[in-house]
């Protein structure tokens, strides 16, 4: 890591440099990235790139455009400048089926969970399993609805409908929904707001679990400290809608400056 | 390429509003109408676009007309006899007065069938339908329900809005029938409160004062009013604002301007219609 001279007071590695990365493992590349809502510039050119099998966690204060950021990533917000490439393509080229295409390859966690409310755990789950494998075998759809439900711990509310489900489950049943698709990247939004402790923790492991067994690279957008120390190959800090900080968890904790500890603490 | 997402519709309607007060709020308000005549134009255009592409949903549509259909079955029923007996009851005396009496049945049932029975039954379907539907659309937005679809490369329009504006299309003229039958029922009823007429002799006069060119427009119009009822539902529904405050505001546009709709189609058809008789 090192610390920019342009910028005092701010610290940002040299891959944040603005320049274009050559290089094969990058799965996502997001250059010079700007959206406006508005008077309010929320992200004012972002450089971030995610190679294969990295989990980079994304910091900030709340508005500081960490959900925007995500989401111009799977083009569910049209960025006002810069190019994002996704697995070596650039979604601001692709027509819609290719647009798909693409997504498929996505996982989103949403916040929310945003689970299909007229519908059970089983039809969430299968409801984009279907349109995706194009079948309606119903055995190998419910052999990959209750693989998926078991790597979360789920399989026994196959059934229950997502009002019956605690904040925790819901969250699980959403990260299921998502990997029963097997996404080669993975997009968490606050994956553990509004958990305890200790099912934040769980929801941390599982996304450690989740990128062995599926290879996944992902980005995770947290405030929560101990999921970063958990999750966290690479951190990413936003501050005012540009890039402050970029590092380890290790490097950033032990960079004395007192807004990331705020943070880190 | 520019996507048609919720965000770029949003931008462009608050570019368009409220940003210098006074002198120009007049002009804004204008411009927005406009813009928002546009853009509801232009979710038309995506509507008949998206119609013909495959996966057709045809599981969602069936189940879209249950609920747009059977689930609006009894009130549609019940309000269509009390308008039938209500109808009949309040236009007795008046004919009495031009020793008309022997018309009641076939002046009921050319209202009934002509006017009364679409109209009332659309604005009812406008009130349960529309509002059900503005409001199950905006929490899905809300609650990131649409994102969700999106992200994960099933097209939400054709998912939730195409399917639908095809069973609102399908199902309300169906309503209409169901409402007319039931309000000649009543309008019987209320023949028989007062004199005695048989069901043969009371439905022998309906018939005879219905011609073709009667039901087949208010048949038509059945569809025009299922088809904008579910389309300004929806359009208000898929680009709410966000909070619960967007949910129940996309609930009530969606009321408004459908029952607005239904009253300047009918007006229309009106004219059209008379243009045949």
């Amino acid at each position: 890591m090192q610390k920019s001279a342009d910028i005092p007071g701010e610290i940002v590695s040299t891959l944040n440099g603005g320049g274009r990365v050559e290089d094969d493992t990058l799965v996502v590349e997001v250059e010079h990235l700007k959206k406006t809502f508005g008077k309010n510039e929320v992200l004012k050119d972002i450089n971030l790139h995610l190679r294969r099998g990295e989990n980079i966690v994304v910091l900030g204060k709340s508005g500081s455009g960490k959900s925007v950021l995500i989401r111009c990533i799977v083009r569910l917000i049209e960025p006002d400048e810069g190019k994002v490439m996704i697995l070596k393509k650039n979604i601001e080229e692709l027509n819609n089926d290719e647009l798909n295409q693409i997504r498929g390859k996505i996982g989103f966690l949403f916040q929310s969970g945003a689970l299909y409310d007229s519908m059970s755990v089983r039809e969430n789950l299968e409801f984009a399993l279907r349109r995706k494998l194009k079948t309606d075998s119903k055995d190998r759809v419910d052999m990959l609805v209750r693989e998926a439900l078991e790597d979360v711990g789920l399989i026994k509310d196959i059934d229950k409908m997502p009002s019956e489900l605690s904040g925790g489950m819901r969250k699980r049943v959403s990260l299921a929904r998502t990997l029963i698709l097997k996404p080669e990247i993975m997009l968490y939004d606050e994956p553990t707001t509004g958990l305890d402790p200790f099912t934040s923790r769980e929801i941390c492991e599982l996304i450690l679990k989740v990128q062995k067994k599926y290879a996944t690279s992902s980005i995770i957008i947290t405030h929560d400290t101990d999921c970063v120390k958990i999750t966290s190959n690479r951190v990413f800090v936003l501050k005012d809608g540009k890039c402050f900080a970029e590092g380890t968890y290790e490097d950033l904790k032990s960079s004395g400056n007192s807004w990331i500890n705020s943070f880190l603490r | 390429m520019k996507l048609d997402t919720v965000e770029n519709a949003q931008t462009d309607v608050n570019n368009s509003s409220g940003e210098e007060p006074s002198e120009e709020s007049a002009f804004s308000s204008i411009r927005s109408f406009f813009l928002e005549v546009s853009l509801l134009t232009k979710f038309i255009v995506r509507f008949f676009a998206e119609l013909f592409k495959a996966p057709f949903e045809f599981g969602e549509i069936i189940k879209q007309s249950f609920q747009i259909g059977y689930r609006s079955f009894y009130l549609v029923v019940i309000t269509g006899f009390i308008m039938g007996l209500v109808l009949t009851i309040q236009a007795r005396p008046t004919l009495i007065s031009f020793g008309a009496e022997a018309w009641l049945p076939a002046m009921v049932s050319v209202s009934i069938i002509r006017e009364i029975g679409p109209v009332i039954t659309a604005l009812i379907c406008a009130g349960k339908v529309g509002s059900g539907v503005g409001a199950e659309l905006a929490s899905m937005r809300v609650t990131e329900q649409i994102d969700a679809m999106e992200v994960s490369g099933i097209n939400p329009f054709k998912f939730l809005v195409v399917t639908r504006v095809i069973a609102s299309t399908c199902m309300i003229p169906l309503l209409v029938v169901f409402a007319d039958t039931v309000s000649l029922s009543g309008s019987y009823l209320g023949v028989n409160l007062e004199s005695d007429i048989s069901f043969n002799l009371f439905f022998n006069q309906v018939f005879a004062s219905i011609n073709f060119i009667d039901v087949l427009p208010a048949f038509i119009k059945a569809f025009f009013f299922g088809f904008g009822i579910a389309i300004i539902s929806c359009y208000q529904g898929y680009y709410s604002g966000h909070g619960t405050e967007g949910v129940g505001r996309a609930s009530n546009l969606a009321v408004v301007y459908a029952s607005l709709m239904i009253f300047i189609l009918d007006m229309i058809a009106a004219q059209i219609t008379n243009l045949f008789m």
